[in-house]
């Protein structure tokens, strides 16, 4: 079953004090960030759902807020997700050949996960790096200035890090 | 030397700390502005000249006095800091390096708007800067500067920061206040204009992250001698966050008073076209405004050098000029395709529209699927004049301005550079075979005379 430690529900509490009484709705998008990293890097329906029931709203409100919203995720990813950046100013840089890379080197498309559940490959629209070019976001890290040689590092350090 | 009046310490060891960056003059502006009328700031601030940094230019300090103050109804200070035009960072720069600057502005903002309760709305992705914040706020706050009757004037405020999740339209302020409700970020209809109906339907205004640090160099020197910086309705300095093919991508301070050919090619800025390329086009002010090929970028139509200010880069209209937007310059050497650059764009913008206005929602999608057809050498001739026609039926048919920023990158590419999207279409086998558009495009059309 799905629910915060005691430890994170002062942290949602805190969210919520940050609002005027009964503006509680506020903390709806900081607490599904929350949600969303404590309970395996996505929403799942029931998730969402307890993130409602803490606020007291409708799941409904929360539906439409996650699918509105592209860092949350609403299927399984892997462990590390690779989001590289392919809007104009990375393009101009060589995103689309970092991209071509990391396809070759993990053998996935855009969009999938490894079999071994390790890597996931997305492309994202502009991360305002534009002048670090080119980048990709990892968690809540920047990986910028990407090379092939990078990239090779950063999954190595991954794979390591098991 | 620039004069530098956002930037000047950036590099000062510690600075993103208190005690540094109150040892180098720090919260003067906080000491000044409690001891002065809040009318008499916003005064100052109208009389700075300063525009609002985001990218539409609107006069400050005319936005800070509509704003509505009935009796018993509390007011808010928003700072927008979801920074999400593409080749826009200078944000960024300002909150990462010099957290207290913001802070500073943002108490100073608060007191001359009556705002016990500011909010800090900063776009999800950059989730590390949230904690660099935090702590410059706590710092404030032991020192003082934040919490209860400040510097013991009366006066309280809390500044907290609010993390979004992935969405450009909420940069766009009536969609900040619905994301900051806990909504979708959907656009308002307008009026009623946030400076009487905003957050939770209180009056409120929206500032962006750099005209809220601006205003602190405005206090401490006073409005007019602010103004005396820079020339015309371009008063003070102007980030600019500088990417693309240059070999010196970077954020810059600039008096808005240099050439864009000086900002290019100095080693000052950009340090020129990297790889020892020619410069192709430009887009001067983030991926809304138009594109401008070379010869047009360095002179205006009358032939006078353009200058880095409102007034130049928006010289000759749409049909010769483009716009000084938020400050996101973006170049393009002789290699670049434009037909695939305004493709990623076009991309970008069906991504983020809201789906609120059919003509945005639609038409967005549009632009993209026929852009990738001629791109890949698949399109006609009429293709071109349809995407003309689509981006003309956006333009001002939408609630907000997404409209016009998806529309305008698509006039101005065909617009300046018609031949290379003709080129595309006449060319099919070329394209199909490099799939990637004109990838080392040998005899650049648009090059500096």
């Amino acid at each position: 079953m799905v629910k915060f430690s005691e430890d994170k529900l002062k942290e949602v509490q805190s969210m919520i004090d940050r609002y005027p009484e009964g503006k509680q709705k506020s903390a709806l998008i900081p607490l599904l960030h929350l949600a969303q990293e404590e309970f395996g890097g996505w929403l799942s329906a029931e998730t969402m759902d307890y993130v409602g029931s803490l606020l007291g709203i409708e799941p409904i409100e929360v539906y439409e807020v996650a699918t509105f919203y592209s860092m949350y995720n609403l299927k399984p990813v892997g462990k590390h997700v690779f989001e590289v950046c392919h809007t104009g100013p990375c393009m101009l840089r060589g995103s689309d050949d970092i991209i071509g890379y990391i396809k070759t080197k993990l053998g996935i498309k855009v969009g999938e996960t490894t079999e071994d559940g390790m890597f996931t490959l997305k492309t994202v629209e502009c991360l305002g790096a534009c002048g670090y070019a080119p980048m990709m976001q990892m968690g809540i890290d920047y990986r910028e200035h990407l090379t092939e040689a990078k990239v090779d590092e950063i999954i190595a350090a991954c794979r390591n890090k098991q | 030397m620039a004069t530098k009046l956002l930037l000047a310490k950036a590099h000062v060891e510690g600075i993103s700390h208190f005690e540094v960056y109150r040892r180098e003059g720090g919260y003067a502006a906080v000491e000044k502005a409690l001891k002065m009328e809040p009318a008499a700031i916003v005064e100052e601030v109208k009389k700075s000249g300063l525009r609002g940094r985001g990218g539409a230019g609107f006069p400050s300090g005319m936005k800070w006095s509509f704003l509505a103050k009935p009796e018993g109804v509390p007011r808010y200070l928003v700072c927008n800091a979801d920074e999400s035009e593409p080749g826009t960072f200078k944000d960024r720069y300002l909150m990462e390096f010099l957290p207290h600057l913001l802070i500073e502005g943002l108490i100073v903002s608060s007191f001359a708007l009556g705002s016990n309760r500011t909010y800090i709305y900063i776009r999800g992705e950059y989730a590390w800067i949230v904690g660099i914040l935090e702590q410059a706020i706590a710092e404030a706050k032991q020192n003082g500067f934040l919490g209860k009757n400040i510097l013991g004037s009366g006066f309280d405020c809390e500044i907290y920061v609010q993390r979004g999740a992935g969405a450009y339209i909420c940069g766009e302020e009536t969609a900040l206040i619905e994301s900051l409700e806990g909504k979708r970020g959907n656009p308002r209809i307008k009026p009623p204009f946030p400076a009487i109906k905003g957050l939770w339907d209180c009056p409120t205004v929206v500032n962006n992250v750099e005209t809220l640090a601006a205003v602190v160099p405005i206090m401490n020197m006073g409005g007019e001698e602010y103004a005396k910086i820079g020339v015309g309705r371009s008063t003070g300095t102007k980030l600019i966050s500088a990417c693309g093919n240059i070999n010196k991508p970077g954020v810059y301070e600039i008096d808005m008073t240099i050439s864009v050919e000086e900002f290019i090619y100095s080693d000052e800025y950009c340090g020129g076209i990297a790889n020892g390329k020619k410069l192709k086009a430009c887009i001067p002010g983030g991926s809304s405004v138009p594109i401008l090929p070379a010869n047009l970028l360095l002179t205006t139509a009358k032939g006078e050098p353009r200058l880095m200010n409102y007034e130049s880069l928006s010289d000759g209209g749409f049909a010769t000029g483009s716009m000084m937007g938020s400050g996101g310059f973006i170049v393009l050497d002789e290699d670049q395709c434009i037909v695939k650059h305004t493709l990623t764009l076009a991309r970008f913008y069906r991504h983020e529209s809201c789906g609120q206005c059919s003509p945005c929602r639609e038409g967005t999608g549009w632009m993209e699927k026929i852009l990738g057809k001629i791109e890949s050498g698949k399109g006609a001739i009429s293709d071109i004049d349809l995407l003309w026609d689509i981006q003309r039926k956006i333009e001002g048919n939408t609630i907000c301005p997404l409209g016009d920023a998806a529309a305008w990158p698509v006039a101005a590419a065909i617009r300046h550079f018609r031949d290379e999207f003709e080129w595309h279409v006449n060319n099919p086998e070329l394209c199909l075979t490099q799939n990637f558009g004109l990838a080392h495009y040998a005899d650049p059309i648009h090059v500096p005379a």
